[in-house]
């Protein structure tokens, strides 16, 4: 690729060996809240990954105009506007999700991924790399939420994206010998989830090195 | 305004249009030159200010105007949520078919003036049975809560019942929405046997309801969603006293 090394770094990067869930933890408050079916999980995941690329890209665009005494309140009326205006469009097209998703789509506001990368990134860093940036990061959250949904809805209930996965004939209510695992539903599951991602992921990377 | 010069050497400052031949200091000559005003800080007070200012204007702008041009949908979304709410107080499956076609076929909206205010209900018919279904509303722990309660053509028993809530805590108040609570109220009574508005309880495990009035157990852990329950279901009900038939 004719990319930059830099430039391909800021994309890269986050999906793997700089992953915000898995390596720098954060965010996880939002993973645990969403990640009960698969489908609010896809739109959270997507909604954040959109906010954090278009917040960089803004943020990155008057960085140098931007008074540094108030530059974290910038970044987070840049960040709130974006995410009432995604708030507004969900609840426009996909009314269903936005009432499930409910508090966490405002609480998108106060993930930790977000002003971490303006902070760290879109404010000392060129448009398209902080784009890049954004977009990395924000699949690199979403990747873990689609991971641990998709454990959680299969295992919690048998389902996926709401259809039923595990065949009715197999439940204990129809004679077979499958139930649901209850606990998958529990918010404690999701961490104890990440947490066998994050260890999969280290060894992983542990042998490379 | 007047220009500053500065002498190169001395250091004198002249004030003027145009920078003296000789400095009057030092007496050099093609000494001076012209003092650069400070360059333009991003730090100063009144360009955070102006910068915040701008800033605010142009997302207050911008909102409002993605929040009228969607206003429309949100409205619409809304309208077909509560007819949602209305057809599951009436226990009526909203999972297969069309929702809005079911609730044209068997709800209509009509209202009564109580103390010059226009309060709105619903009667359905089910079966060639009519059903009186009286909104609610009230405070949960966090924010607001509201339901539909369907009494069945005696205007005394709850046919059916239905909860949303802003954002009660998951798993504890926000579970006033689940099946498994909202069954608790079918077939109670909310009149006692004189005919008087009662409402229904909502009491913790244990406690017993006054002499007349039927109760429901409070979901456990979530004690002061249910008591937000209990309220909204005494306050709604006496607001609708006139159309309840209260003897």
């Amino acid at each position: 690729m004719a990319l930059a090394q830099k430039t391909k770094e800021a994309f890269l990067g986050p999906l793997n060996v700089n992953n915000p869930v898995l390596v720098q933890i954060l965010g996880i408050c939002s993973a645990l809240a969403v990640t009960v079916q698969l489908k609010p999980a896809l739109v959270m995941g997507i909604s954040v990954t959109i906010i954090v690329a278009l917040s960089n890209v803004v943020i990155s665009l008057i960085r140098k105009s931007i008074p540094m005494r108030i530059r974290i309140i910038v970044q987070l009326v840049v960040v709130a506007a974006l995410v009432t205006i995604v708030s507004e469009i969900l609840k426009a097209f996909a009314y269903d999700v936005a009432m499930q998703l409910s508090v966490y789509i405002g609480l998108i506001i106060t993930n930790c991924i977000l002003m971490g990368r303006l902070e760290a990134f879109a404010m000392t860093n060129n448009v398209k790399d902080s784009l890049l940036d954004g977009l990395g990061n924000g699949f690199g959250y979403a990747i873990i939420l689609v991971i641990v949904a998709f454990v959680r809805e299969l295992l919690g209930s048998g389902k996926l994206l709401g259809f039923q996965i595990i065949p009715d004939s197999w439940y204990v209510a129809n004679g077979g010998c499958y139930e649901n695992c209850g606990m998958m539903l529990m918010p404690a599951m999701a961490l104890i989830l990440v947490g066998c991602v994050i260890w999969a992921h280290r060894s992983i990377n542990e042998e490379k090195k | 305004m007047a220009k500053q010069y500065v002498c190169k050497v001395c250091g004198y400052v002249h004030t003027g249009d145009k920078a003296p031949d000789v400095c009057p200091q030092c007496q050099q000559t093609n000494c001076f030159e012209e003092k650069k005003t400070k360059r333009f800080s991003t730090d100063s007070n009144v360009y955070t200010i102006v910068y915040a200012t701008v800033i605010v204007i142009i997302v207050a702008v911008l909102l409002s105007l993605v929040h009228s041009v969607l206003k429309p949908m949100h409205d619409e979304n809304e309208r077909l949520d509560t007819q949602k709410q209305i057809l599951v107080a009436l226990n009526q499956d909203i999972t297969q078919g069309n929702p809005s076609q079911l609730y044209a076929d068997i709800v209509k909206e009509d209202s009564i003036l109580i103390n010059g205010e226009k309060k709105v209900y619903y009667i359905a018919t089910l079966d060639n049975t009519q059903k009186l279904v009286v909104p609610l509303k009230g405070q949960g722990l966090w924010g607001a809560i509201w339901g539909y309660v369907a009494l069945d053509e005696d205007k005394n028993t709850i046919f059916g019942i239905n909860f949303g809530h802003e954002g009660e805590t998951p798993g504890l108040g926000g579970e006033i929405v689940t099946e498994n609570f909202r069954r608790r109220f079918f077939g109670k009574h909310i009149k006692d046997a004189e005919g008087n508005l009662r409402s229904v309880a909502v009491l913790k495990e244990g406690k017993k309801a006054p002499e007349g009035q039927d109760q429901v157990d409070a979901w456990a852990g979530a004690t002061i969603t249910s008591t937000g329950v209990n309220d909204m279901l005494y306050n709604s009900l006496n607001q609708y006293k006139a159309i309840l038939g209260e003897e």
